[in-house]
């Protein structure tokens, strides 16, 4: 019988609960995330004017740095507290 | 580590009955015991020797058969006499010298019939048969991580598999005494945090590199480089998460700098590229699994490479710094001369220059400017590096014209200056390149340190490589070349 060490981070993955998925998108705040590849702005534009054309309250628009890193963690923070939605577009 | 068993103030003795020179100075030992100087003797392999029936009182006795005292005392050679104050050792002598131990006892006329000296015996906790079980018991019980118990018919390699530590290939078991003689590699702490590896951002501590060392099939002289390379590695400028992350070919690749080279065997002549060394082998796969195991970064998960490329098990390599006529690629990156350093580099490769003919610099440089420029796509200039790495028989050409790195990354630099007319998208009947606003200029096919040049390979070929980069600077990755600590 062999006994090994964990190769492993060992980490406790926090569980959350996921947010109820609201019934309407009427009168909601939509973040639109562009990780910044090339022509994500162009299928964000796009759905912007979907989302205005279907009556939520507002659309804004952010962008992470560059598409190769985490988005930082004051962007997650401002997105949060400035939207009820938001929509992480990956393009290419 | 486990905690030193407690020994008397006062003197000493670790002995062992299978040592002439232990049974030599047996009386020695009596004549200290009547003297009420030998507080204690400590006997490895038979609770009866010495005999001390004919000394005035009896000494405590202790017999080492599990080896705790002297191996957790670094007894390395028997006998060995210890000087002991509040519980600490202030002196040792070691073998039979007799000036040596009247002078440490203040005591005249020891052992007048033994002859001046003797060297000692080896102690038992230095067997090479015990050594490593030794380790692994007394460094071990202070490592962290989880133990994990592999039942009775599973067989070690499958059950690793299993567990999902494996990069497809078999895996070294982690044993405590494995990992506890992984450790002995480094001076550092089992428990200090190396780095926050990506993309789960998991402390790493030495102890688990060296777990992951130990799977990767790697020596302990080899975890240096590993714990060097894994700092490196998790600093913004190199961005591993985004190199794991990324849909291209690349992933890190590790070349190494200074006289470590030699004293860890890595090899940097014949297939330095290829397999075949160990270190070269292991240490990039070592860094490979902590990014796997401690980090989480798995293909399919956050590796969404296309086509990935088989580097990304491991690759590293050393620079042949004594045939080549450049200065080293470490040198060239700010570190002193004659520095242990590790270079990370995001790529993969290599590219193949075929060039048989040039036997002078200039022709020469052309071929390689001519592969250079297709580097990731020929009408892609600036955002991607690469890795020249020259082969001693291109690199002889330059030296017996008298071209060094400068001379050679000048030319390199004038004949990779691009028309952008022929870059732009469009451009050559391709959609593929740059906006059309940068039509009608000058551009360089590599930013300012975008192109490293090394020297390494076996002395007969005249070929040498390029190793593609990943996307670079802010956007994605920079070298970043740091030196290897201890």
């Amino acid at each position: 019988m062999t006994t090994v060490l964990d190769p492993t981070g060992e980490r406790q993955v926090a569980e959350r609960a996921l947010l109820d998925r609201p019934s309407s998108i009427e009168g909601k705040v939509v973040g639109l995330l562009d990780i910044t590849k090339p022509r994500g702005d162009v299928f964000l534009d796009h759905l912007e004017q979907g989302l205005r054309r279907r009556g939520v309250a507002d659309v804004v628009r952010f962008a992470k740095p560059t598409y190769t890193k985490p988005a930082p963690v004051d962007l997650r923070h401002e997105i949060s507290t400035k939207c009820d939605l938001v929509i992480e577009a990956l393009a290419d | 580590m486990t905690e030193r068993p407690p020994l008397p103030d006062g003197f000493v003795a670790v002995v062992k009955q299978d040592c002439p020179t232990c049974q030599l100075v047996e009386p020695v030992l009596v004549q200290l015991v009547d003297a009420a100087e030998l507080v204690a003797v400590v006997t490895q392999d038979d609770p009866s020797f010495p005999d001390l029936t004919t000394a005035s009182s009896t000494p405590e006795r202790t017999f080492d058969d599990d080896l705790a005292i002297s191996y957790l005392w670094d007894i390395e050679t028997v006998p060995t006499l210890l000087r002991i104050e509040d519980g600490e050792e202030v002196e040792r002598i070691v073998g039979w010298d007799r000036q040596q131990w009247q002078d440490l006892t203040g005591l005249p006329d020891l052992g007048p019939d033994l002859p001046d000296w003797r060297p000692g015996c080896g102690s038992l906790s230095v067997d090479p048969m015990r050594a490593d079980e030794l380790a692994g018991r007394f460094s071990a019980s202070g490592l962290r991580s989880r133990r994990v118990e592999f039942a009775e018919l599973e067989d070690d390699f499958e059950a690793m598999w299993d567990r999902g530590w494996s990069d497809g290939l078999p895996l070294v078991p982690p044993t405590e005494a494995r990992v506890a003689r992984m450790l002995a590699g480094t001076t550092r702490a089992p428990d200090e945090v190396v780095a926050v590896v990506p993309p789960d951002l998991v402390e790493c501590t030495v102890e688990k590199v060296a777990v992951n060392a130990v799977m990767a099939g790697c020596l302990p002289e080899h975890l240096p480089v590993v714990l060097s390379a894994l700092e490196a590695a998790c600093t913004r400028e190199f961005n591993m998460h985004g190199l794991l992350a990324t849909t291209f070919f690349s992933g890190p690749i590790l070349i190494v700098n200074g006289p470590i080279r030699q004293r860890i065997g890595m090899n940097s002549g014949v297939n330095a590229l290829g397999q075949g060394n160990r270190a070269n082998s292991t240490i990039g796969r070592a860094l490979q699994l902590v990014v796997r195991n401690v980090g989480g970064g798995l293909p399919g998960g956050v590796d969404r490479a296309t086509l990935g490329s088989p580097g990304k098990l491991g690759f590293c390599f050393a620079e042949d710094e004594e045939g080549s006529p450049f200065t080293p690629l470490s040198v060239d990156r700010g570190l002193e001369p004659g520095v242990d350093a590790v270079t990370l580099f995001a790529g993969h490769g290599p590219t193949s220059i075929i060039d048989q003919k040039s036997r002078e610099p200039e022709s020469l440089v052309r071929s390689f400017a001519a592969v250079l420029r297709a580097n990731a796509h020929p009408k892609l200039p600036l955002k991607i590096d690469a890795v020249l790495v020259i082969s001693p028989e291109h690199g002889r050409i330059f030296r017996e014209a008298g071209w060094g790195r400068v001379q050679l990354m000048a030319r390199l630099g004038e004949l990779l200056l691009l028309d952008s007319d022929e870059l732009v998208q469009g451009a050559g009947g391709i959609a593929e390149g740059i906006p059309e606003a940068f039509a009608g200029m000058q551009l360089p096919k590599f930013r300012e340190g975008g192109l490293l040049v090394c020297h390494a390979g076996g002395g007969a070929g005249l070929f040498s490589a390029v190793l593609g980069g990943w996307v670079n600077g802010e956007e994605g990755s920079d070298p970043v070349t740091v030196p290897i600590g201890t």
